[in-house]
């Protein structure tokens, strides 16, 4: 190693020097490219990865592409993502409407990971794969007054991942509405639902949690909820007060005074 | 003479185990294939474990990840380090002719390329492919991902032995027509990062090519076959009475091609001739011929 | 959605918003153009018809352009749905283009001949035909008319079920002819025929958004009357807090989310919580003195009547009760009694007991021994268990509150259906809460047409049109008037119910076989038995269905057959809802009718040979008599078809045009084939024998113009509540309520020992109208101790096993698991059970398991979680699925006096397959 760096006989001093200065662009032309595809296809916003798999990028640094897990797997879900799949190559990751996660209460998968991507320890209805969303209310049958309700019904964690909500059917006059709700502090992403649905296009989907999920100013409370359980989705994070809140924007002290003292237009 | 099997029979051993590996892998998986309620293999080349026991792992894939500032499981850990050890009796890039499914490719581009003799035209350095492997390794640190994992088109194409291709055929395509077209030899022999790693154990390897100077007449067949030709270089060759770059591939061709018998399997320490001349310094690495 | 383009859609619809915001009407032809039905200018043809499945009977639109359903929807003008549909109803068109659609007969051959070994091959409808009628003859000559069978369903249309009776009945003159509502529904007729004297639902739909208490006893109506459910649930949302919801189950399942209170019981143990129940009534002064003294008398019956197991089966001889069965029947539980069942012959028998006696039947059911034998759930607490039967005896109770207590497969599939029916029935009449709106026992059907075929068209072994029954002259008078028969054509013998049809094919002595929409080697209980009768006795088993199924491999002949919307007909709903439709799309290949396999069948037999005398056990002179000179007195040629006498005579009347105003361009391929308008001919020939006795129906075109109505309709109008003064044209003013059912209303009187036969019969009734209706009719309240169930779990088969369905799949699934996205849905059926029973055995979730009866076994998937939360002890299996075969396991139990299936319950052992 390095030896291509030593000058050969019969070279001249110049002609080292280009060939090392080209060698030396090449390299950093390839560097340069290699790593923006490495980041570029890093956020991999899409895929579902197994109970278990630690999140982002964490997944992606630690496994080691072996497909253990795949071959751990009783019911085919999972597969390693080739060139043209979501997700990064060759880290397990599933489609839920094609095989969903059946949940195995032992994890088989985890459980058979060498390298520590997925958390072996995990407890199948703490896995976090992702969340099911129910994105398009205009489509759901549900929505409409029909009676399906399959996601909520196929839904392993069925009145705590998703739940129905009642409500009355006015056009009707005399029947319910059976909403399906997701409840993102227990569902598991598994993809049942999503799996399940009837419609040609389903109308629940399960996406990342990242994705999924929203997030409320770090200075706001929920007044009612603060003394509620403490979810499997609790980070120590949400308990931390939240960051100080610090003069934003681009105004200060002195723009202020500027501003004041600006009285153009004002006397027109 | 003796027959063209018997003088192939590294060829042909090396290419059903090259075929053996991922088949067995694909029993593993698709099949549960197993010895006393025992899965036989599971995983693939990045990671396995035979029998549920024995650990077994890419080590220039556990280095990246080391890399990325992560502790993985110890399964992994010891599963490189037995890699690492099987490769440093038996020949560093012994992982490359003997395993790695690449190899058929680079193989049968340069046989084709000899066919159609196509002229050599683009060259790069050998050397390239350490360059490639410290990037890799200076980009997974970097990254925080495992850098060469991510567009290694040995995994996409290990990976898509077992599981199915899909858009790996891309790679395969791509590395053929490289090596057929471009440069021979051009992936395995000069970028490989991986061939790159285990050329640095093959530095220590065991298990080496051993020549009898005094049988050879220097018809230069060895040297036509070899992927590594520099590897090959008669002065050092006549001076060291074995291989000892870490170039080498232990694909034992130049073996199978003598024919005067010149070459052939030995330990390190025993060379081919018994008189050496004493004294000379340490080798120095091979320039490419 | 190619139909309306999206931007002019959406274009239409803001212009609509717009205008209405603004206050500007819209032009004429603007708003015409925006209620235009989707697709109309693309030349889609919407027409209404009914939904494939439940008994709810949702009304739908349906759309076709060039022979194809292109759109369904539900029809937002049905009273029932109010265009809202379940997902079997979303799935109406799709449940007929499966890829696997029979399009030609198929039959067994070598080489080129019918064999009973052979293999399936195509047939053309003459072979298949021919070999059928060889058959139908070989049978009836060896074992007479009763050597033929024909196992009918619930889910025929009324023309279809009316035309498959009188075949059989007038014309073969047999009478084992049973539908699959045999399984479904028979326990509810007993109820009804004993109590009110005539069959169906007295209420209506509307009782749920009028009444306050909701009470489901092993009615699963969230899962399997989706609907319907849909307006519990919004009676439930905006009665306010009054309004309550109570369900009694096995098992916890969907309805109990939004119930009130759930109440999980021992199998059978239904009884006596509804006796603890009359007993608070009585004990509380909950009781409706007025209306009981007025309209009702008590009455009892045996108790030794057996389970409907085979008759050689130990049980059916002699019977040592148990404590808790001798102290429910009043006895002295320190000593054994050992009871002869030598009542099992006449089941049906009852009497008129005192009020004194009936309080005493009741007198052991004190809450104490109620809970300790009733509660389900070995987790509950007792004192809970007991604080709501008190709560729940309450809501029966309370003076102010409206009571409608739903019911479906959980009564009436028990080996004491009849009188887990009556005695709730009971509970009603005592407080007065019976057959006023919001008031009243409601018996919800489980097939979309078993009141209206099965029950009103009587496809029975036992019954004729219109609650006519076998066996009785006066009835027989009227149907053989009715159909033009020579008088004593009818056979007299009752024939063969569902399961003594398999009993005997399995014994021999039926040698021919034909089943019609339903699927009978998958559905029966013990079905091990009866498909290797099938296979392996000298029988031939003929199978009508559209798709292949388990009864389709176990038959000798599979028919081809046209689906629903393939043809015209006619459902009738739990509510008494008749409701028609037009044929929408031609059948694919050479699939037909059921109505038009009975008919060609029908013209392959003369008058001459089967109204000739022929020999018949139990009837008069063991023999039917030679009704054919008198046929000839009739105008009947003696080489006259079945076909000509029966259908064509009276069908030719009725004229059939493409153009006919009530096509409004339809097909109808069978009039065509038949050359007479079939389906109007059939329904205004029914529709005699229910005018002015309470069963009016409406003429032909009127159907084709509502959404269906309720009979009785009398002058073009329906009946919401029968018996109810005000709603009920057959109730006289100032009577308040009439029971005017006409059977069994003359009975003797006894004690709860038994009938005194020293006194006179008395009438429940002392007036008729001039056109013979009874005009102050009473009902009857019943007294009926609890009793165990024959098998129950022991040491080696540990579990209930409970059987029923799931809302994705329709009975045996041969449309629905055609639906890919049903198919997906709910793939396999599980074995749902609880969670420490599962890990007792070493299963878990998901794990294969092997389930054991005496009878047989079937592997099926664990389930611990889910739509069914078992409690310990108890496992529940769906039965839509062909690769589980539950009923291989299940046991050919019939409550005695319906002979309806129990497959609620039997013993199972569970273990890791």
């Amino acid at each position: 190693m390095g030896a291509f760096l030593n000058r050969t006989a019969g070279e001249s001093r110049r002609q080292f020097l280009a060939r090392a200065s080209r060698f030396a662009g090449m390299t950093l032309v390839g560097g340069l490219l290699w790593g923006w595809l490495v980041q570029e296809s890093k956020a991999q916003p899409f895929a579902l990865h197994p109970p278990g798999a630690k999140s982002g990028q964490d997944l992606q640094s630690r496994c080691i592409k072996c497909g253990m897990c795949v071959d751990a797997c009783p019911y085919d879900t999972l597969s390693l993502s080739r060139a043209g799949d979501d997700g990064a190559p060759g880290v397990p990751y599933f489609v839920a409407r094609n095989t969903p996660c059946y949940m195995c209460s032992d994890v088989p998968c985890a459980r058979a990971c060498p390298s520590g991507a997925l958390d072996r320890e995990v407890e199948i209805t703490r896995a976090r794969m992702g969340l099911a969303v129910l994105l398009d209310q205009e489509n759901c049958i549900a929505f409409q007054g029909l009676r399906c309700e399959v996601c909520y019904r196929v839904c392993p964690l069925m009145g705590k991942a998703i739940s129905l909500q009642y409500s009355p059917q006015e056009r009707t006059g005399k029947h319910a509405f059976f909403r399906p709700v997701v409840h993102s502090q227990e569902c598991t992403g598994c993809g049942m639902c999503e799996h399940a649905c009837i419609l040609e296009e389903p109308a629940i989907k399960v996406l990342t949690r990242r994705m999924a999920k929203g997030r409320l100013g770090r200075h706001y409370r929920l007044g009612w909820k603060e003394k509620g359980v403490i979810s499997p989705d609790f980070t120590p994070d949400d308990a931390a007060p939240g960051p100080e809140l610090k003069e934003w924007g681009r105004r200060s002290g002195e723009r202020a005074l500027k501003e004041l003292n600006d009285t153009e237009g004002l006397y027109d | 003479m003796t027959s063209t099997p018997r003088k192939e029979r590294y060829l042909l051993a090396r290419r059903i185990i090259q075929l053996g590996v991922p088949a067995l892998f694909i029993l593993g998986y698709r099949f549960d294939l197993g010895i006393g309620g025992r899965e036989l293999i599971q995983g693939n080349l990045s990671a396995s474990r035979i029998l549920d026991a024995l650990p077994l792992a890419d080590p220039l894939a556990v280095s990246q990840l080391l890399l990325t500032g992560r502790i993985p499981h110890a399964d992994v850990l010891w599963g490189a380090l037995v890699v690492i050890l099987f490769y440093w009796v038996l020949g560093g890039r012994a992982f490359c002719s003997w395993v790695c499914p690449v190899n058929i490719i680079g193989d049968s581009a340069s046989w084709l390329r000899a066919r159609l003799d196509i002229p050599p035209g683009f060259t790069l350095p050998r050397q390239l492919r350490y360059g490639l492997l410290a990037l890799a390794l200076f980009l997974s640190a970097l990254t925080g991902v495992a850098a060469f994992e991510w567009v290694s088109p040995v995994g996409i194409i290990q990976r898509g032995l077992i599981y199915g291709m899909g858009l790996g055929w891309l790679a395969v395509a791509g590395l053929f027509l490289f090596d057929l077209l471009v440069l021979r030899h051009g992936w395995c022999g000069h970028m490989c990062p991986l061939g790159a790693f285990y050329s640095l154990v093959g530095r220590f390897s065991l298990l080496r090519i051993r020549f009898q100077k005094d049988t050879c007449t220097s018809c230069g067949k060895c040297h036509r076959v070899c992927p590594e030709p520099q590897v090959l270089a008669l002065k050092p060759l006549a001076q060291k009475g074995r291989v000892l770059s870490g170039n080498c591939t232990n694909c034992a061709r130049c073996i199978e091609v003598c024919p005067e018998g010149s070459l052939s399997f030995a330990p390190r320490w025993k060379t081919g001739e018994e008189l050496q001349q004493p004294g000379t310094k340490k080798a120095g690495p091979v320039r490419a011929a | 959605m190619s139909s309306i383009r999206r931007r002019e859609f959406l274009k239409k619809s803001l212009a609509a918003t717009a205008a209405l915001t603004a206050g500007i009407p819209l032009s004429r032809e603007a708003q015409a153009q925006f209620t235009t039905n989707v697709g109309e200018k693309e030349g889609w043809k919407w027409d209404k018809v009914v939904c494939r499945f439940c008994g709810v009977g949702c009304g739908m639109m349906m759309a076709t352009k060039d022979g194809r359903i292109v759109s369904v929807k539900g029809d937002p003008e049905s009273p029932v749905n109010r265009g809202l549909n379940c997902i079997k109803g979303y799935f109406n068109a799709k449940i007929m283009y499966g890829g696997d659609r029979l399009t030609q007969p198929l039959m067994r051959m070598t080489n080129g001949k019918f064999d009973k070994k052979g293999k399936f091959s195509p047939v053309s409808w003459k072979v298949a035909l021919d070999e059928m009628e060889r058959q139908a003859k070989k049978a009836m000559a060896e074992k007479g008319p009763s050597g033929v069978s024909m196992f009918a369903s619930g889910q025929y249309t009324i023309d279809e079920g009316y035309a498959a009776v009188k075949f059989m009945k007038a014309g073969l003159r047999s009478n084992n002819i049973d539908p699959n509502a045999r399984h479904c529904m028979a326990s509810a007729v007993v109820a009804f025929y004993q109590v009110f004297g005539i069959d169906e639902p007295p209420g209506c739909y509307e009782d749920i958004e009028m009444t306050d208490t909701m009470v489901l006893w092993g009615a699963n109506m969230a899962e399997m009357h989706p609907i319907l459910w849909s307006r519990v649930t919004d009676r439930k949302l905006n009665g306010g807090d009054k309004v309550k919801i109570i369900n009694l189950s096995t098992y916890a399942n969907r309805s109990s989310e939004m119930a009130d209170m759930e109440i999980i019981f021992k199998p059978n143990t239904d009884l006596a919580i509804i006796n603890y129940i009359n007993k608070y009534l009585i004990d509380n002064n909950m009781v409706d003195w007025d209306f009981v003294n007025k309209h009702t008398v008590f009455a009892a019956g045996p108790t030794n009547i057996g389970y409907g197991l085979p008759d050689d089966h130990p049980k059916e001889q002699k019977v040592t009760l148990s404590k808790t069965e001798a102290i429910a029947q009043g006895l002295d539980p320190n000593q054994t009694h050992t009871v002869d069942q030598s009542m099992r012959g006449t089941p049906l028998a009852h009497w008129k007991i005192s009020l004194e006696d009936f309080k005493k039947g009741l007198e052991p059911y004190t809450l104490d021994f109620v809970a300790q034998l009733a509660k389900g759930d070995p987790e509950e607490d007792l004192e809970i268990f007991k604080e709501k039967l008190v709560e729940l005896a309450k809501y029966y109770g309370e003076k102010n509150r409206k009571v409608v207590s739903f019911w479906t497969m959980g009564f009436n599939q028990h080996v004491r259906g009849s009188w887990v029916n009556q005695i709730m029935y009971a509970t009603h009449l005592l407080t007065g809460k019976q057959a006023t709106p919001g008031n009243g026992g409601f018996s919800l059907t489980g097939q979309p047409s078993a009141c209206g075929t099965a029950r009103e068209v009587g496809t029975f072994a036992h019954r004729l049109p219109s609650d006519k029954l076998v066996g009785n002259p006066a009835h027989h008078e009227i149907t053989e008037k009715l159909w033009k028969l020579p008088s004593g054509t009818l056979n007299p013998v009752v024939g063969t119910h569902a399961v003594a049809m398999m009993r005997q094919l399995a014994a021999g002595n039926i040698k021919f076989f034909w089943c019609q929409v339903t699927n009978p080697f998958q559905d029966f209980p013990n079905v091990s038995n009866w498909i290797k009768a099938a296979r392996e006795m000298d029988n031939f088993i003929v199978c009508s269905d559209p798709y292949p199924t388990i009864s389709g491999k176990v038959a000798d002949l599979i028919l081809p057959t046209a689906m629903i919307y393939e043809k015209w007909g006619a459902y009738g709903n739990a509510e008494r809802r008749t409701q028609h439709w037009r044929q929408q799309v031609k059948a694919p290949g050479q699939a037909k009718g059921d109505l038009w396999q009975i008919m060609e069948f029908s013209k392959r037999f003369k008058i001459k040979d089967v109204w000739k005398s022929v020999p018949v056990a139990k009837a008069p002179g063991d023999k039917l008599p030679d009704v054919l000179a008198e046929a000839v007195k009739m105008g009947y040629k003696p080489d006259d078809t079945l076909f000509e006498v029966l259908f064509a005579k009276n069908g030719r009347k009725y004229k059939w045009s493409p153009k006919d105003p009530v096509a409004k361009g339809h097909p109808n391929d069978i009039a065509d084939d038949m050359g007479f308008f079939v389906h109007r001919a059939l329904w205004e020939e029914y529709r005699q024998f229910g005018t002015g006795n309470g069963h009016d129906l409406a003429d032909f075109e009127t159907y084709h113009n509502v959404r269906g109505l309720r009979w009785p309709v009398v002058n073009g109008k329906e009946t919401q509540w029968r018996f109810s003064e005000g709603f009920d044209p057959f109730v006289e003013p100032g009577s308040g309520f009439n029971f005017y059912g006409p059977l069994l209303k003359e009975i003797l009187q006894g004690s709860l020992k038994g009938p005194d036969k020293t006194k006179d019969k008395v009438k429940l009734f002392t007036k008729k109208s001039p056109q013979g209706n009874i005009l102050d009719g009473k009902a009857k309240i019943f007294f009926r101790p609890y009793m165990e169930p024959p098998e129950q779990p022991d040491k080696e088969y540990d579990l209930w096993l409970c059987t029923g369905r799931v809302l994705e799949h329709w009975h045996s699934g041969t449309m629905t698991r055609r639906v890919p996205e049903l198919h997906r849905a709910v793939p396999t059926a599980q074995v749902f059970m609880h969670p420490d029973d599962a890990a007792k055995r070493g299963l878990k979730r998901n794990d294969l398991a092997l389930l054991k009866s005496r009878r047989g076994e079937v592997k099926a998937r664990v389930e611990t979680q889910g739509r069914n939360t078992m409690p310990k002890g108890t496992v529940f299996v769906p039965w839509f699925d062909e690769h589980v075969l539950i009923n291989k396991l299940t046991l050919d139990q019939t409550c005695p006096m319906s002979k309806e299936t129990d497959y609620k319950k039997c013993a199972v052992q569970v273990s890791k397959a």
